[in-house]
């Protein structure tokens, strides 16, 4: 067994660079997602940003159509996949096991895994831009554009690409759900659990059950377009709705998928700068639940005019609405939890609450359109656009940016400046209303989503204009943000106490920066909010629920890294199948990626590795250090 | 402590009791199957012969699949087990959330407008 000081050594010989390509400690994988779905959430908010240029005029020819088609289908397609749900991750993969009192997720290999599989998976699409376009059929892909016929080369990459990231996603989802079901510290029950936890659980569970039809969906479209198979044609025997029934299968879990770990975010935040417990712990817990329930039952309201019958509609539009009703709940006991309590409104508190009244307004606006007569109106209108950016920006992004500057000081050692967020907060959320507030009137005038222009004098320009100039404002926001990060990071105090926010969950319990192995004695969990807990009838520190003993730590690796190259060229290949003039043959890429990535898995099958320990004596040593 | 881990052990560190339990199970998974194997035979049967009427075997058959199903799950899948509470729930869970789905394409793909 290799000793602790031995291992430190070999560390600090490793270069920065191979310690974070081989790392598989969660804190790491988190902070790579985090600048990983930055990255992305920047690339597509550019292309929204040049939709928006094009769209500020009438008739103007800033992008032509074919563009402006790549751009609305890659804008949507990676801030789904590969902005927003990384970004969420980067948190759960951050705090879920400091939450509940564990020193790592269940398994920190596939962990590392499931980050590099996700990210080569989104470079795979992303690198469609060079290779005659990128897709154009829009995020949700129908056929017959997305089919053979009509679908270009990008299509592929859109095919191949979600398929290898997905993959990615749904293995971090199975590893959350082990972890948070095997790994809860003493005491901590199901019920003690941070609602941040209770929602990634129900997230990841979402996952599980929706990303595999997913799957399946593009796998039957690789089929359709690289070997001819007739699934989705009509001409042969197949059926085009059956795609829509599959994606939205998945699409409509997919929104939810998004939106409850940016409630449990807000979850978390309110109650620290309310200064009282979450109000209605058990009901949120239960409302997380029947949401996720209900989000499995609704996905025909995306096809209310597809012309099923009208049966159905009605069937599913009474599903659609019921769905109001746990989320309501929720909104209440947020709004309960501020009540009465001691509000301190900084930047991450005034994210969380502006959170519930545009999360409001998501949902009134997608209760009107789960009326079927009324959405033969609104359906591919911009009131359909304002809906989810509502919800998507209104919710999801404020959530993630609450959570950004609360759990900041623990994850980096050092506040964002509270100055420069304020500003940030203003610019985006004035940028934000003033983007989609009028996009749902355009929606109701007629405009079209998904069309690159629009005549003049259709009464259009003015709220076309509006809406540009709105995001714009928003995007300084983002700039503003980012500039904030770089100054804070050059500037701002270092923080070296273990609770900056006077919280509640045990995440704060530890020492800032956290440990490698988080916890050096695992504590003892006595009720909700445990933090909280000690500070009244305790000492204000965690008792410790086992003596001070060597601890088990696994061994970092470049596999992960390997398999994610492998993956991405044995994917590469099976696109240039479908390329008119590769330069070498499509087989010679396939089997080269196919044997990287399956070598690898064998040489972490057959290789031991038990990893190694940090002994007691090291251990006090190391606590020592932090104290 | 480590390196020990990959040595073989000397002897196989069940009690008695684990055995016997290993072997009871054992008996209660072969003859589940080959019950199974005769679920699937009658089945065949009520196709591939004429002894059954076409208006019979349909739900012939799907009574036969639901009575598979429960096998699969409960026998081969451990849901009868204690400590499977979780797994349970999630294969549960995806039971109750894949059923609707799959009702749903089965009548809406048609012809039919409902
Ligand atoms: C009370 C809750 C909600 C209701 C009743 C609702 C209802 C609807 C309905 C009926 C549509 C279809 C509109 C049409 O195409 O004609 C829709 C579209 C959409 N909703 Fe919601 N929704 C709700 C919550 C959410 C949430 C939480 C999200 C995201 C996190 C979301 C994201 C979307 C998206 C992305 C679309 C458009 C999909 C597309 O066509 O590209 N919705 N919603
Ligand atoms: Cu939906």
């Amino acid at each position: 067994m290799a000793d602790y000081s031995a291992i430190i050594k070999e560390k600090k010989d490793k270069s920065v660079l191979m310690d974070w390509l081989t790392t598989v400690d969660h804190k790491k994988l988190g902070v790579m997602y985090l600048i990983a779905g930055t990255l992305f959430f920047l690339k597509a908010g550019l292309m929204a940003v040049f939709m928006r240029i094009q769209l500020m005029f009438p008739e103007s020819n800033f992008l032509d159509g074919q563009t402006y088609n790549e751009f609305i289908t890659m804008h949507g397609t990676i801030m789904l996949f590969l902005a927003a749900t990384p970004l969420l991750f980067a948190f759960m993969n951050y705090i879920i096991p400091l939450q509940i009192g564990a020193r790592d997720v269940a398994f920190p290999f596939v962990n590392a895994l499931g980050f590099w599989i996700f990210f080569f998976g989104g470079l795979l699409l992303s690198v469609s831009w060079f290779f005659g376009g990128a897709p154009d059929a829009g995020w949700t892909a129908y056929v017959p554009l997305s089919a053979g016929d009509y679908g270009h080369l990008g299509m592929d990459f859109y095919v191949i690409g979600l398929q290898i990231s997905g993959i990615g996603t749904l293995i971090s989802a199975i590893n959350f759900i082990v972890t948070i079901v095997n790994m809860r510290a003493p005491g901590m029950t199901m019920m003690r659990m941070p609602l941040f936890c209770w929602t990634s659980l129900v997230t990841s569970l979402l996952i599980v059950f929706a990303f595999t039809p997913l799957a399946a969906g593009l796998a039957l479209l690789m089929l359709d377009r690289l070997f001819g198979a007739q699934f989705f044609s009509p001409d042969s025997g197949g059926n085009a709705v059956l795609w829509q029934h599959i994606f939205w299968i998945f699409g409509h879990p997919e929104v939810y998928i998004l939106v409850l770990p940016a409630f449990g975010i807000i979850s978390e935040v309110i109650p620290a700068f309310s200064r009282k417990r979450l109000f209605g712990y058990t009901a949120m817990v239960f409302a997380t639940l029947i949401i996720a329930f209900l989000g499995f039952m609704v996905w025909v309201h995306h096809m209310f005019t597809v012309g099923i019958g009208p049966v159905t509609n009605s069937v599913f539009a009474i599903a659609t609405m019921a769905i109001g009703i746990p989320t309501g709940i929720k909104i209440f006991n947020w709004l309960f939890t501020m009540w009465g309590g001691k509000l301190t409104f900084n930047t991450a508190m005034l994210c969380a609450s502006s959170f519930v009244p545009t999360f409001v307004l998501g949902g009134v606006t997608g209760v009107m359109l789960s009326m079927v007569p009324v959405d033969y109106l609104y359906h591919d209108t911009y009131f359909v656009v304002a809906h989810f950016h509502y919800i998507i920006v209104g919710g999801i992004v404020l959530g993630l940016l609450a959570g950004l500057y609360y759990w900041y000081p623990k994850m980096f050692g050092h506040h964002l400046n509270e100055k420069l967020g304020m500003l940030m907060f203003w610019m985006f959320y004035i940028g934000f209303h003033m983007t989609f507030f009028v996009q749902h009137i355009l929606g109701l005038i007629g405009m079209p989503r998904r069309v690159y222009t629009y005549l003049e004098g259709q009464g259009m320009d003015t709220m076309n204009l509006i809406s540009s100039i709105g995001a714009f404002l928003m995007s300084a926001g983002i700039i503003v943000l980012v500039i904030n990060i770089v100054y804070s990071a050059l500037k701002s105090e270092r923080v070296v106490v273990s609770d900056p926010w006077d919280a509640r969950t045990l995440e704060w319990s530890t020492p800032t920066p956290i440990p490698e192995y988080n916890f050096a004695q695992v504590p003892q969990v006595r009720s909700l909010d445990p933090l909280f807990y000690e500070k009244i009838h305790g000492d204000g520190k965690m008792k410790p629920a086992e003596p001070l003993s060597d601890i088990h730590m696994p061994n970092g690796s470049i596999l992960p890294f390997i398999i994610g190259i492998g993956m991405f060229v044995w994917g590469f290949g099976m696109i240039m199948l479908n390329m008119e003039n590769a330069i070498i043959t499509p087989y010679a890429v396939i089997i080269p990626g196919f044997l990287l990535t399956f070598g690898s898995m064998l040489v972490r099958s057959i290789k031991e590795d038990h990893g190694y320990h940090i002994t007691v004596e090291e251990l006090k040593k190391l606590e020592k250090e932090v104290s | 402590m480590a390196n020990e881990l990959s040595k073989p052990f000397e002897k196989s560190a069940l009690s008695e009791e684990d055995l016997y339990k290993m072997n009871k199970e054992k008996k209660v998974q072969i003859t589940s199957f080959a019950f199974m194997i005769f679920l699937t035979f009658l089945a065949f049967i009520a196709v591939a012969t004429e002894m059954v009427a076409p208006a019979f075997a349909v739900p012939f058959i799907l009574v036969l699949a639901g009575m598979q199903f429960f096998l699969q799950m409960f026998y081969f899948m451990h849901l009868k087990d204690k400590g499977h509470e979780w797994a349970n729930t999630f294969i549960i869970a995806g039971v109750v959330l894949s059923t609707p789905a799959l009702i749903a394409l089965t009548f809406l793909l048609g012809m039919t407008k409902y």
